[in-house]
C-alpha cells in the first residue's frame, strides 16, 4: 500500500504542473481552454520523439515546453484575430493536435511519417540521468531501512530520487507562478480575465494578453506531459483524452479544500488538488469490481461532487444560519410579551 | 489638447435600423478645459465619449489628442493618453483583485508593462497618499479584493485610477448617474477635486443638468448627433437650468423633452 501511494504521490506532482496550466487558464484567464488534452501529448510525443532520437532529455523537455506554448498560443490566434467563441478554439487546436502528435511520434521512425506511440523503456530520461547521481548518495537505501525496520513496512519505494526531482521543478513553477502573477505583466493578465473593459481602458492590449496567457498555460500541460512520458517510459497518442477535467478536478478540489485566499495559497492548493485527485484514483483502482476503463466515468463524478457539494454546504449553512435568527427572534417576541405581561 | 474634425457615424448602414449617431461633429479643448456635455437618450453623447476612446471608430472625420492624430489607433493603445470612468461602477476596476492591485496596473497605463513587481514599496507609499485623498479610509484596506467595496467606493477608485496618472483627457460618461443622491455627490466633489488639482482636460457626460452648470468651465448640448450648442467661459458662469430650455427651444423649436432624468431628479 505505501509503494503504491507513493507512485499516486510522485505522478500527483508531475500532473500539478498541468493542473497548475489549467488554473492559469481556466481561473486566472477564465477561459475554458480545451487544447489541453491536445497539448500535454504534445509535450509527451515532442519529449519521446527527442529522446528516441537520441537527445539530451533536458534538452528534449526544453523543447517539449516550447511546442505547448505554441499550440497555447494557437488557440489564443483563434479566439482573438479569429474572433471564434472560447470553447470552440480549444476543441479546434485539440482535433488539430491529435494528427499533428502523431506526425510528431513519427519523426521518430525511420519507415514511418505516424506513429501512434513511442516506448522509451532503455533510453535516458530526466529522472534515470538524475538517479545516476542521486544513487551514489546512498539516500535510498538509509530511507528504505528507516521505512522498513522503523516504520515497520513490508516494502519501499526503490528510489526517492524521482520524487525530488518532481517535487523540486513543481515547487519551482509554483513560486515563479507566484511572482509571474504580481508583476505588471501578471497583474494585466488577471485582469484581462476579470474586467476585460476595465484592462483596455488601461493601455493593456487583451489579445496579446489572451494569447500570451494561454501559451504559458499550454507550455505547462506540455511539460507535464514531457514529464509523464519520460516517468511511464511510454508516450501515447491517446494519453491526453480526458486530461482538462483531470486538471479542472484538481484545481477544484483543491480550491474547495484549501480556499483562495492569496494566488501562494491557490497555487499551493492547486498541486496538493493534483496529489489528492491520484490518491482516489489510486485508491478508486483498488476496488475490485472496478476496472481501468472505469477511471473517466470515475474522474467525471469526481468533479462533479467537487461542484455540488460545496454549494450543498453553504445553501445548508445559510439555512440553518436563517433558522437560528428566527428562533432568536421568535424568543425576543416571547421575553417581550411576558414583559408586557408583568406590567399589566 | 484635443480636436474632433467632421466626425461622422451611422449605425446598422443600409438597414431599416439604420440611425445617425454622429453628424459632422467638430469639437476643440484647449489644455486645461473641463466640458460638460447634456442632451437625451439617443443625443449621440456617449457614441462620441467611444470615438475619442477608440471603442468605436468614425466612418470619416479625424479625431486629434496633442497634435496627434489617433483616428485609427486602437483602443488600448490610445487609452496611454485618455482616462476614463465608467457609468457602472463595476466597469472600471478588476474585482477580484485588491485596492493596491487595483492601482498598480492603473499607475501602468502610461509606461509599456514589463517583468517588474506591479506594487513596490516606493508606489505602495504613493498609492497611501492618493488613496488618502479620496478620505474613504480605503488607504487602510490595500489588500480588500475591489469587489467588497460599495458601488460609490468603486466609483471614487476608478476616479482616483483614470486620474493619478494624469492623462491628456478624462473622459467621463454619467460616472455619477448610477449611485445614489449623498454618493452622487461625494463623486461630484471629489471629480471637481482631481481635475481641478491635475489641471486635466476633460470631457464629462451627464443627465443632470444642475451637474453640468455647476462642474466645468464650458458646456455643449447635444442632440440627434449634432452638437446644438456651445456655452463658453464667459457666459456658463451665470449660466441656468431655464436659460438651457430657452435655448433649446429657440433651436429646435420644439419643447425640450424634459423628463426626469434630464432636469436631475437628484439635484
Amino acid at each position: 500500500m505505501f509503494t503504491a501511494l507513493f507512485g499516486s504521490v510522485e505522478q500527483g506532482i508531475i500532473y500539478a504542473i498541468m493542473a497548475l496550466g489549467v488554473y492559469i487558464s481556466f481561473r486566472v484567464l477564465d477561459f475554458p481552454d480545451l487544447t489541453v488534452d491536445g497539448s500535454f501529448v504534445t509535450g509527451a510525443a515532442t519529449a519521446a520523439m527527442m529522446i528516441a532520437l537520441g537527445y539530451n532529455p533536458i534538452l528534449a523537455t526544453l523543447m517539449a515546453i516550447v511546442t505547448g506554448f505554441i499550440a497555447g498560443c494557437m488557440t489564443g490566434i483563434l479566439h482573438t484575430k479569429g474572433k471564434i467563441n472560447p470553447l470552440l478554439s480549444g476543441i479546434l487546436m485539440m482535433i488539430a493536435l491529435y494528427s499533428i502528435n502523431l506526425r510528431i511520434m513519427g519523426l521518430s521512425a525511420e519507415n514511418a511519417i505516424v506513429k501512434p506511440n513511442i516506448p522509451l523503456m532503455n533510453a535516458d530520461t530526466i529522472f534515470s540521468q538524475f538517479q545516476g547521481f542521486w544513487g551514489n548518495l546512498g539516500f535510498d537505501t538509509a530511507l528504505t531501512n528507516f521505512i522498513k525496520n522503523t516504520l515497520g513496512f513490508q516494502t519501499a519505494p526503490s528510489t526517492w530520487g524521482t520524487i525530488i526531482v518532481v517535487l523540486v521543478l513543481t515547487l519551482i513553477i509554483k513560486f515563479v507562478a507566484d511572482w509571474f502573477l504580481k508583476t505588471e505583466v501578471g497583474l494585466a493578465i488577471r485582469a484581462t480575465g476579470d474586467n476585460k473593459r476595465m484592462i483596455r481602458s488601461f493601455s493593456a492590449n487583451t489579445d496579446g494578453l489572451i494569447v500570451l496567457g494561454l501559451g504559458l498555460s499550454n507550455a505547462l500541460v506540455a511539460f507535464s506531459g514531457a514529464l509523464i512520458a519520460q516517468y511511464s517510459k511510454f508516450a501515447d497518442a491517446n494519453m491526453g483524452i480526458g486530461m482538462i477535467v483531470i486538471g479542472l478536478a484538481s484545481v477544484i478540489i483543491g480550491e474547495a479544500i484549501f480556499g483562495t485566499k492569496t494566488i501562494f495559497r491557490t497555487t499551493l492548493a492547486v498541486i496538493a488538488g493534483a496529489i489528492i485527485y491520484r490518491i482516489i484514483y489510486a485508491v478508486a483502482l483498488r476496488i475490485d469490481w472496478l476496472d481501468t476503463s472505469d477511471m473517466k466515468l470515475i474522474t467525471a463524478i469526481i468533479v462533479i461532487l467537487a461542484l455540488v457539494i460545496p454549494q450543498m454546504i453553504d445553501k445548508r449553512r445559510e439555512k440553518k444560519r436563517k433558522e437560528k435568527r428566527r428562533v432568536e427572534r421568535l424568543n425576543q417576541q416571547r421575553e417581550m410579551m411576558q414583559g408586557g405581561n408583568h406590567l399589566a | 489638447m484635443l480636436k474632433l474634425e467632421g466626425i461622422n457615424k451611422i449605425f446598422n448602414e443600409g438597414t431599416p435600423d439604420e440611425k445617425i449617431a454622429l453628424e459632422n461633429i467638430n469639437l476643440h479643448l484647449s489644455p486645461g478645459d473641463f466640458v460638460t456635455i447634456i442632451g437625451s437618450n439617443g443625443a449621440g453623447k456617449s457614441t462620441m465619449m467611444n470615438m475619442i476612446s477608440g471603442a468605436l471608430t468614425p466612418d470619416f472625420g479625424a479625431v486629434t489628442i496633442e497634435g496627434k492624430e489617433v483616428t485609427k489607433l486602437p483602443e488600448y493603445k490610445r487609452s496611454q493618453f485618455i482616462g476614463r470612468v465608467f457609468q457602472d461602477p463595476m466597469a472600471g476596476t478588476a474585482p477580484s483583485m485588491t485596492i493596491e492591485e487595483n492601482l498598480a496596473i492603473a499607475y501602468s497605463r502610461n509606461a509599456k508593462r514589463s517583468f517588474r513587481k506591479g506594487v513596490n514599496r516606493s508606489r505602495r507609499d504613493f498609492f497611501r497618499t492618493s488613496l488618502e485623498k479620496l478620505g474613504l479610509g480605503l488607504e487602510n484596506r490595500f489588500n480588500a479584493k475591489v469587489g467588497m467595496l460599495s458601488g460609490g467606493e468603486r466609483q471614487a477608485l476608478s476616479l482616483l485610477m483614470a486620474t493619478f496618472t494624469n492623462p491628456s483627457i478624462l473622459l467621463l460618461d454619467e460616472h455619477t448617474a448610477a449611485l445614489d443622491p449623498s454618493r452622487a455627490e461625494l463623486i461630484t466633489r471629489l471629480t471637481k477635486q482631481l481635475v481641478e488639482e491635475g489641471n486635466l482636460t476633460t470631457l464629462m457626460v451627464t443627465h443632470n443638468m444642475q451637474q453640468a452648470i455647476d462642474l466645468g468651465n464650458r458646456l455643449i448640448m447635444m442632440d440627434k448627433g449634432q452638437i446644438i450648442l456651445t456655452i463658453d467661459d464667459e457666459k456658463k458662469p451665470t449660466l441656468t437650468i431655464p436659460d438651457l430650455m430657452t435655448e433649446f427651444e429657440k433651436i429646435r423649436g420644439e419643447k425640450m423633452n424634459s423628463d426626469r432624468a434630464l432636469l436631475g431628479a437628484s439635484s
